[in-house]
């Protein structure tokens, strides 16, 4: 899983799978950008897995496609620590159980870390096979700058 | 009864994305639809064109919960159809990768899916709040499976390390031996695992099933192996379409599966438990007969203990292969294409996954089958709910769609590798 950083960025989705993809496609592009100490990673959305990668380090930032019909490429920012992510934002999962329950069972076990912030980007297409739609390619960038101000706030 | 229906948006704790529906008229179940829709057929068509050797990775992405099987049947058809052997150390370090798979595949199945229906739980995260300890342990052991993917697989969510003929790499002696302590404290876990839900309580179901599995002389099944079945089928993995046939049925995106002239068969640990009991483990057989459940189990609801026997024998053999391990001459054997048709079958945690792949003369593939466990299983889930459920249709609505859940869950259906999200009807008339 990588060494345990001080700051994790996880960017969670299924390449093949249109706009599911962005939180993968983003930690592809934060990798070469994310200052020291901050460890960027990325993963299909598997609850175990990622609790995983939410225990053990202080604070994450985590980046997901989203689907509650909001425009595409609407981005949100969630606090997990203060409250449980609305189940209905995060459909997107093809998993039994996915990023909202992870954060459950993190909660559960008393491993979620002092900070989880979530930004889950809205998609439009989740079809296999299928680019990113226009929106959700534009958001990646600002998605980025958003992360970025969030971890240099979190390292000051 | 009140004529009425009975729908649900989505029924959780099932890998992925499907429907189902019961029909229910006279007080009777008339008919039980299970409609999922298949990725596999996206991927064969997305394979056409592409270079044998990228079929490993491309089938691996079908299912995050079980790339190696994927991966596994597509080198074991290119190696049938380029007449090549992976034998020694090789041969080994598949059934290495393999055990990890099904140790992180059932285990998260058991404790984080299937296990709140036995105890009442909504699911794990209210399990967990409970029994933190329990879970905790769930999770350790689960990750003792994606150590071992990782080990030899590269990576574990899609391992990269596979290719036909071998690995790109083969790990070091010393890598193999320095995970001994964390196997053996899992095969401990693994233990507790079987006693723990063999003290469930079950519901009655005992079905009369066509279990189908690869069958070999002196191995409890991964990679080879004849197809058999406990109503007298044995037939190579090569026969497979004159056998079985997948057909279109209205309801569903996905094609069922069936024995020609015979119908709906089962796959997967009941399957295997059921004609490999003998070539478990020492271990595995001693705990299974003292959960009750030995040499046959045919009530899917103890599939559950099943696959903790499972989970069992995979760090029982985990431990085999490390202790044996000898670093290969080379990582790989080498493989020369040639215009042939490959075929390739090895057991994935929810049961046979048959891969048949048509291939030009410089390896191109020009055309794909891929027929994934959960659809050759669809027919039975759905005989399952119509045999079992009309001694349950006087329950209150909630409780009877509980138990048609609980029902489709004890298949660890893996949507993800075939379907969206699943929603249940029961429809009354």
């Amino acid at each position: 899983m990588g060494s345990a950083g001080f700051l994790r960025v996880i960017g969670i989705g299924h390449r093949d799978r249109a706009d599911d993809a962005v939180g993968r496609l983003l930690a592809d592009r934060l990798r070469e950008r994310a200052p020291p100490g901050v460890e960027v990673v990325d993963t299909d959305g598997e609850a175990a897995r990622l609790l995983d990668l939410i225990a053990g380090v202080d604070h994450v930032v985590i980046v997901d496609a989203a689907l509650s019909g909001a425009g595409p490429g609407t981005i949100r920012r969630f606090d997990a620590v203060a409250r449980p992510l609305p189940r209905t934002a995060f459909a997107a999962s093809t998993h039994a159980i996915g990023l909202a329950d992870a954060i459950e069972l993190a909660r559960a076990l008393d491993q979620l870390p002092a900070h989880c912030i979530v930004y889950a980007i809205e998609g439009s297409s989740f079809e296999l096979g299928q680019p990113l739609s226009p929106a959700v390619a534009t958001a990646i960038d600002e998605t980025i700058a958003l992360v970025l101000d969030e971890v240099r706030v979190t390292a000051v | 009864m009140a004529r009425k229906t009975i729908k649900v948006d989505y029924l959780a704790r099932v890998e992925g994305e499907g429907a189902l529906t019961v029909v229910v008229r006279d007080g009777k179940v008339r008919e039980t639809q299970l409609r999922i829709f298949e990725p596999p057929r996206f991927f064969e068509a997305f394979l056409r064109g592409r270079a044998y050797t990228e079929a490993p990775d491309i089938t691996a992405r079908i299912c995050g919960i079980c790339p190696v099987a994927y991966q596994m049947s597509s080198v074991n058809a290119m190696e049938d159809a380029f007449g090549v052997t992976v034998d020694g150390p090789l041969r080994e370090l598949r059934r290495l990768i393999y055990c990890g798979e099904w140790i992180e595949s059932h285990t998260l199945h058991i404790y984080m899916l299937h296990a709140p229906d036995f105890l009442g739980y909504e699911g794990a995260i209210d399990l967990a709040r409970d029994h933190p300890d329990i879970v905790k342990r769930g999770l350790a052991l689960k990750k003792t499976g994606n150590a071992l993917m990782t080990l030899t697989g590269g990576r574990e969510v899609h391992p990269i390390n596979v290719r036909v003929g071998g690995f790109y790499k083969a790990p070091r002696k010393r890598d193999l031996v320095a995970m001994a302590d964390e196997v053996k404290r899992a095969r401990d876990m693994a233990l507790e695992t079987v006693r723990w839900t063999a003290g469930f309580d079950f519901p009655d179901g005992e079905r009369d099933y066509e279990f189908v599995a690869l069958t070999h002389p002196h191995e409890y099944p991964f990679n080879e192996g004849r197809i058999v079945s406990n109503k007298g089928l044995d037939i190579s993995v090569r026969d497979y379409n004159d056998h079985f046939v997948e057909s279109h049925v209205a309801h569903s995106h996905a094609l069922h599966a069936h024995i020609r002239q015979r119908g709906a068969y089962l796959v997967g640990p009941l399957a295997r438990f059921a004609l490999s009991f003998e070539k478990l483990s020492p271990l595995a057989r001693e705990v299974a007969t003292e959960a009750g459940i030995a040499p046959v189990c045919r009530n899917p609801y103890q599939s559950i203990v099943v696959r903790a026997v499972e989970v069992l024998y995979s760090c029982d053999e985990a431990l085999r292969i490390i202790e044996n391990y000898e670093e290969p001459d080379r990582p790989f054997v080498p493989v020369e294409p040639r215009a042939a048709i490959g075929h390739g079958a090895s057991e994935a945690p929810r049961g046979m996954l048959y891969h048949r792949y048509r291939l030009d003369d410089d390896g191109t593939i020009l055309e794909a089958q891929i027929v994934p466990p959960t659809s050759q299983n669809q027919p039975s889930v759905e005989e399952d709910l119509k045999v079992l459920i009309d001694g349950w249709l006087d329950l209150p609505d909630d409780e009877l769609r509980h138990r048609c859940e609980q029902t489709v869950r004890n298949y660890d259906p893996c949507i993800s590798c075939a379907t969206h999200f699943l929603d249940l009807r029961i429809d009354r008339g």
